[in-house]
């Protein structure tokens, strides 16, 4: 553990670094990046460790987005409108958990791929409250120059990765990482030899929503302007499952790898295709699955933090 | 009076839901694979429709005679080159499998047919039929009527032809069906085609009564998902039972609450039934 938590604060330094040397278009692709990353990692509580496959990351985003965005509409500061919205995110989750995750397999992922489509009903029709279609503008916030706003929200993100990654190895190492794991293999089995699967589930669970929260109302202050079709977009819980699975599901480091890797095939290759964006995706997604379905960190099972063992 | 007329509104909307439904449910039944693919099948279908009406001028109702031996194609060859290759991986994997599937095929439909919603008109429209004091229009009442039976047909073929029996058996013991001789591959194919054939024939059936357009494909998927687990998976009674459950359902629920909730009320509907009733209202225990 403490090896990992090394290579992890290194990386997190780094990265951290990366404001003194980049221009504002690479700021803001390393802030993309690191939100990807929390979206990937928040993910893999729940998909990659538990094993259930949930797409509500982009019903959690959505709301987290507009938790944050009305906070702020009434006068919070940005960094409390953030807590705000990680709550929000995390009472959601857990009263939603206990009802959904009685579900299993099929039944599970379908529930919650129509939690987003519901949420953004609502929003939309809330029209007093959160301006319905029209969408949602935010202050921008008091800052010197257009660089240092980058840079704030570059550290948020930063400093919001750094906090999901020290619970996704709290997590793993934890007695909760094992159970969830028992829950993986054989739920019914774990469950008779005294795992608590029910609150285990919704302690992942509500891990997988709490950063995903912070990070959608994060994300609506750094962009200023948040309407329903952007922020709960099935593609949020799509990339996010991509990226896992393209990095390594279950293991510390694979989703960030795949966050990275995914980020940069997006940049290089489908800006240039944007009509073809989520055909390409398409595509992308059909061959991982058929040729790489444990990820990239499987390529490399004997490094030393390869995660999952075998 | 207008309680019967919402009720019969239900019952015409709940035909076609049926037939969405039954394709979609049969494939998770036997394959075990939730078929993302689904709704853009269906809104392939309603191009169909519509570009044989305009440019051929081949009645809707007609064209389902040309979908279906396509659609039936088209499923067959998907599962037999793709699908079956991932068919024992964990449902994550398929699920996934389906859903990128999907993104290219909508995307496809986007970049050819564009977001533009376009209707189906009939020339001369077909009239309205009264009944007391409700009135239907007839291209509705046709397009349900062919819907139950198109319904029924499946269900026939279930029960009745051989391939129909391979079916179930491979359904209810996959191992055994393959012990008595059933090529288990091939009845998948062939499933995967039939529940392919029942979107692409509901395609213009749809189109009769809602607009087209590529962005309406996930709505059709979530209401086929809701009816299977309204009804029960895997059967077409059960099918037809959630079908016109949901037709009636979501036409009281406009009345009352507003059409913007439809969504929002099947879900309510969805999370209620799986808790009281996993099962279905007509389902066995134990099929998961």
């Amino acid at each position: 553990m403490r090896r990992e938590a090394l290579v992890a604060a290194t990386l997190f330094a780094l990265v951290g670094l990366f404001p003194l040397v980049g221009e504002a278009y690479w700021l803001r692709l390393g802030t993309t990046m690191l939100m990807y990353g929390v979206l990937a990692m928040s993910w893999n509580f729940i998909g990659g460790m538990a094993g259930y496959p949930s797409f509500a990351v982009a019903a959690f985003f959505g709301l987290g987005a507009y938790s944050g965005a009305v906070a702020q509409k009434f006068g919070a500061p940005a960094g409390l409108a953030w807590c705000i919205a990680a709550a929000s995110a995390l009472v959601f989750a857990t009263l939603l958990g206990l009802a959904l995750l009685r579900l299993r397999g099929h039944y599970f992922a379908i529930a919650s791929l129509v939690v987003a489509d519901v949420l953004r009903e609502l929003v939309n029709s809330a029209t007093d409250l959160t301006g319905g279609g029209m969408g949602l503008n935010l202050p921008v916030p008091a800052m010197s120059s257009i660089d240092a706003q980058a840079a704030f929200f570059f550290y948020a993100m930063l400093a919001l990765a750094t906090i999901t990654f020290a619970a996704t190895l709290l997590a793993a190492r934890s007695k909760l990482g094992f159970g969830l794991r028992c829950i993986q293999q054989n739920e019914s089995a774990a469950d008779m030899l005294g795992v608590d699967t029910t609150l285990y589930k919704v302690c992942a669970f509500a891990l997988s929503a709490v950063f995903v929260g912070a990070a959608g109302a994060i994300y609506a202050s750094w962009v200023h302007y948040i309407e329903p079709p952007d922020v709960f977009d099935v593609l949020y819980s799509v990339k996010a499952i991509v990226m896992v699975l393209l990095g390594g599901a279950g293991s510390l480091f694979g989703p960030l790898l795949g966050a990275a890797v995914f980020l940069s095939l997006e940049e290089l290759v489908w800006r240039k295709f944007i009509d073809v964006h989520t055909g390409v995706l398409g595509l992308l997604i059909v061959l991982l699955v058929m040729f790489l379905p444990k990820g990239l960190l499987s390529l490399s099972q004997r490094l030393p933090w390869a995660g999952k063992r075998p | 009076m207008l309680t019967l007329q919402i009720l019969a509104n239900g019952l015409v909307l709940g035909g076609l839901y049926a037939c969405i439904a039954s394709g979609f449910s049969l494939v998770w039944g036997v394959l075990n694979v939730i078929n993302i693919l689904h709704g853009s099948f269906i809104v392939l279908g309603g191009y169909l429709a519509f570009y044989a009406y305009g440019l051929l001028g081949i009645h809707p109702f007609l064209s389902i005679l040309i979908a279906a031996p396509l659609f039936f194609a088209l499923g067959y060859a998907m599962q037999h080159t793709l699908i079956n290759r991932m068919i024992a991986a964990p449902v994550l994997l398929t699920l996934t499998l389906t859903f990128g599937l999907d993104l290219m095929l909508s995307n496809a439909m986007l970049a050819t047919f564009t977001a533009d919603f376009r209707k189906l008109t009939l020339d001369p429209p077909l009239g309205t039929l009264a009944f007391g004091t409700i009135v239907l229009p007839v291209d509705r009442l046709i397009a349900m009527v062919l819907a139950l039976g198109l319904t029924g047909l499946l269900y026939l073929v279930l029960s009745r032809s051989r391939i129909g029996r391979a079916i179930v058996a491979v359904r209810m013991d996959r191992e055994a069906a393959a012990l008595m001789g059933v090529n288990v591959k091939r009845v998948y194919a062939i499933t995967f085609g039939l529940g392919t054939l029942m979107a692409g024939a509901s395609g213009p059936l749809l189109a009769m009564i809602f607009p087209i357009s590529p962005l309406t494909g996930p709505a059709y998927l979530g209401k086929a998902f809701v009816i299977c687990v309204l009804g029960g998976l895997g059967s077409v009674p059960g099918a037809m039972i959630g079908g016109l459950a949901l037709g009636v359902v979501e036409s009281f629920g406009s009345l009352w609450f507003g059409p913007e909730h439809a969504t929002t009320l099947s879900f309510v509907l969805l999370i209620l039934i799986l808790l009281v009733r996993p099962e279905g209202l007509l389902g066995r225990k134990g099929y998961a």
